[in-house]
């Protein structure tokens, strides 16, 4: 029988972390390993997957062939884009955006930790902290991914050796120093045995944390979003027009930062009037207080022109209401930035066009180093851009806020997404 | 010790629900919600409902109708279009045939699913929908796991799954050129058991073949078939009477029935927290290839 009881599985919270890496480094053994001992891999996937490693002349049956989705990523043996998986243990539900960790899909690592509450980064124990670790981890600070846990993998080809594992870990901080990482775990584990994956390892007795699944089951995500300053950009507006509801005007949207209450006196972005809570409604009933990431209904008690894209606050911690805009930017499509280029942007709820006025530097993701001498920014590039908007944003550091402080850049001609930034630079590099 | 400020993960589910939804309601100007009879679909109209309250669903349901169908799906669909005051539109398979835009598959093995893309793709452009939205889920198979919330499709309604758009955050692309259309997939982040556990929690009601009911089935491939008239037994098969209820509902051509005597919804999550085979393994669509559901998405399929 399942170790899921009816009633428990309603009470449990959702964590989506992400798992960068490439093919050597055990990052499907891991995945696979996960989903496999939380039984959340069927027969007949296994099956699948079984005939399909014999087809390709496999000795062992290859998990990667799970999360690689598409014709294209089977043939080529390669993972193209971000796949998610899904698992849950008795106590959380998981969201596994599972990226490939190459230098040319830092695009899709970049997607995949955009949503991410945690995020898992692969060491090998043979190897130490190679530019890899070094390119993830700028990724996960540079999403502010707010949980950090380094896998110190392979331990099974190290003796299972506490001495390698504390010279990593030392190896690791001194790095991640120049880094913003919130908050680092460290675990030793063998994916490929199993040691400290789901059960504590017999052969690690010198460890005393906690195995993935523990720390992944106990980490406080009750802190991920910003609770401070309010910030519910309007969604769509609700007017039901209706003889039961014939005056009801309600302003759609999801609580982005802070807590909204009932009564709270609010301002209104752009016109900057002002007005009280009313009410916040929910599907037939209203609720004392929305927090984020709420998808509620807000009334007013004073009838304002509010449409989409304007967004509600309070005047006690306002947003930056600026149209020239520093943020840094990760490129995201084989036609690069044009400087003095024209694009659309989507922020929040809002949409304007911009134009590039500057690049100020391009980072390069292996070494942390700022390459002031080439500007150009193509396909997988990470820079710091400077951009001046058609109308005013309200915007919000990204390490403030990952709402509020995150964009993205269209290519009018395609529609592509084509750029996404996030506001602020000071969060990433010291000094930066 | 939980903060206050936690959400359940089912919560936490429909609000991002909500928020897609509301988003199609704001940046498209003609949005159908595709309605299959299907629990994800019930589930998926149940959250339109809720974002939109006490408005009404801006958007008409459109069925895509084999005219294979379980009867008791239809029952629900008009009584649930009576109750919501929501419009329905039909695509019919049946016409597509009859006006030779597609031709009927032959065989014992034949069935309507892949007909159903033409009428689909045929609905979306006579109505001029520009968004539609489906209740595909990630965790349902391999080629899903790899789409977007918001999925654009090209003039001929074809999917470039290499060529995807990137989506970060809640920030969603919906811009697109004359012709070209968005399918929309509010609940990719649920799985089967969150659906299950949702339909638990806000007591929603289904058809009743979901529910444990005896019916005339036969055996193919070790998948249990339901008796209709328009299916064709092979010579090795035969009709016997088993206590059966539906996993998922498709088409009754392709859709495998359970042997099962749960009852209700508590009974119906215990039997899936147990069992060992996904929902799609039933789905005799779905066992053509090992792209069959890739090939198909490709060409304008849900």
């Amino acid at each position: 029988m399942s170790e899921f009881s009816t009633k428990g599985y309603l009470d449990m919270e959702l964590l989506r972390f992400t798992t960068a890496g490439s093919v050597d480094d055990g990052k499907s053994t891991l995945i696979g390993r996960l989903l496999y001992d939380s039984k959340s891999i069927f027969e007949d996937q296994l099956e699948a997957v079984k005939r399909a490693s014999i087809r390709r002349g496999n000795e062992h049956i290859d998990l990667a062939l799970l999360t690689d989705g598409l014709r294209a990523e089977r043939e080529q043996g390669i993972t193209i884009d971000v796949a998610y998986r899904y698992f849950a243990t008795p106590k959380r539900k998981f969201i596994i955006a599972d990226t490939p960790g190459h230098i040319q899909y830092t695009r899709n690592m970049v997607t995949g930790a955009s949503t991410a509450n945690a995020a898992i980064i692969l060491i090998d124990a043979r190897n130490g902290v190679t530019e890899q670790t070094c390119r993830h981890s700028y990724i996960a600070s540079l999403l502010q991914i707010p949980h950090v846990i380094i896998c110190i993998n392979k331990m099974d080809l190290v003796e299972y050796s506490q001495q390698v594992y504390e010279r990593i870990r030392l190896e690791f901080s001194n790095f991640a120093n120049k880094l913003k990482l919130r908050e680092v775990t460290y675990v030793p584990i063998s994916a490929l045995h199993g040691d400290n994956v789901v059960d504590a390892s017999q052969n690690m007795p010198w460890y005393e944390g906690g195995t993935l699944r523990h720390v992944l089951e106990h980490i406080e995500i009750g802190n991920d979003h910003n609770l401070v300053d309010a910030r519910f950009p309007v969604q769509h507006v609700i007017r039901p027009l209706s003889d039961e509801f014939h005056d009801y005007r309600g302003y759609a949207g999801r609580v982005a930062g802070g807590v909204f209450c009932t009564g709270d006196k609010v301002i209104v972005l752009p016109s900057l009037l002002s007005s009280k809570i009313r009410s916040i409604d929910i599907y037939k009933g209203s609720l004392d207080e929305a927090w984020p990431p709420m998808s509620v209904t807000i009334t007013l008690e004073d009838d304002i022109d509010i449409s989409r894209g304007d967004m509600l606050v309070k005047e006690e911690n306002m947003p930056l209401i600026t149209q020239d805009i520093e943020v840094m930017m990760c490129w995201m499509n084989e036609k690069p930035l044009q400087i003095n280029g024209k694009y659309a942007v989507k922020h929040t709820t809002r949409d304007v066009r911009c134009i590039i006025q500057e690049v100020k530097y391009k980072v390069n993701v292996n070494t942390l180093e700022k390459i002031p001498d080439d500007l150009s920014v193509g396909l997988n590039d990470i820079a710091c851009v400077r951009l001046r908007t058609t109308k005013p944003l309200f915007v919000d550091p990204y390490n403030v806020n990952r709402r509020t402080g995150a964009l993205i850049i269209i290519d009018e001609a395609t529609n592509n997404t084509v750029g996404v930034g996030m506001v602020g630079t000071n969060h990433l590099l010291n000094g930066g | 010790m939980k903060n206050k400020f936690t959400l359940t993960h089912l919560e936490e589910l429909e609000y991002e629900s909500i928020y897609v939804i509301r988003e199609v309601a704001a940046q498209f100007e003609r949005p159908v919600l595709l309605f299959s009879g299907g629990k994800d679909s019930i589930v998926m109209t149940h959250l339109a409902v809720k974002a939109f309250w006490p408005g009404k669903l801006p958007f008409p349901l459109l069925h895509i109708d084999t005219g294979h169908n379980f009867e008791e799906t239809i029952v629900y669909r008009d009584n649930l279009v009576k109750k919501l005051g929501a419009q329905l539109i039909v695509g019919s398979v049946q016409e597509s045939i009859d006006t030779g835009r597609v031709i009927e598959e032959k065989g014992a093995t034949a069935s309507r699913n892949i007909l159903q893309t033409t009428t689909l793709l045929d609905t979306i452009e006579k109505y001029k929908f520009d968004a539609a939205m489906g209740g595909g889920r990630r965790d349902e198979e391999k080629a899903r796991a790899k789409e977007r919330f918001f999925s654009h499709r090209d003039e001929f309604g074809q999917w470039d799954p290499k060529n995807q758009r990137p989506e970060l955050w809640n920030i969603f692309n919906g811009r697109k050129n004359q012709g070209e259309h968005f399918r929309v997939f509010p609940i990719s982040n649920w799985t089967e058991m969150d659906v299950w556990q949702y339909i638990m929690k806000e007591e929603i009601e289904l058809p009743e073949i979901y529910f444990t009911h005896q019916r005339e089935v036969f055996n193919r491939d070790g998948v249990w078939l339901a008796k209709a008239p328009f299916m064709t037994l092979k010579d090795n098969e035969h009709y016997e009477t088993k206590t059966v209820r539906c996993r998922t509902i498709g088409d009754i051509s392709c859709t495998g029935l359970t042997l099962s005597a749960a009852n209700n919804i508590e009974e119906i999550i215990d039997e899936i927290a147990a069992t060992r085979v996904t929902e799609r393994g039933g789905r005799a669509d779905d066992m053509r290839s090992e792209a069959a559901m890739e090939d198909r998405k490709k060409e304008g399929y849900f």
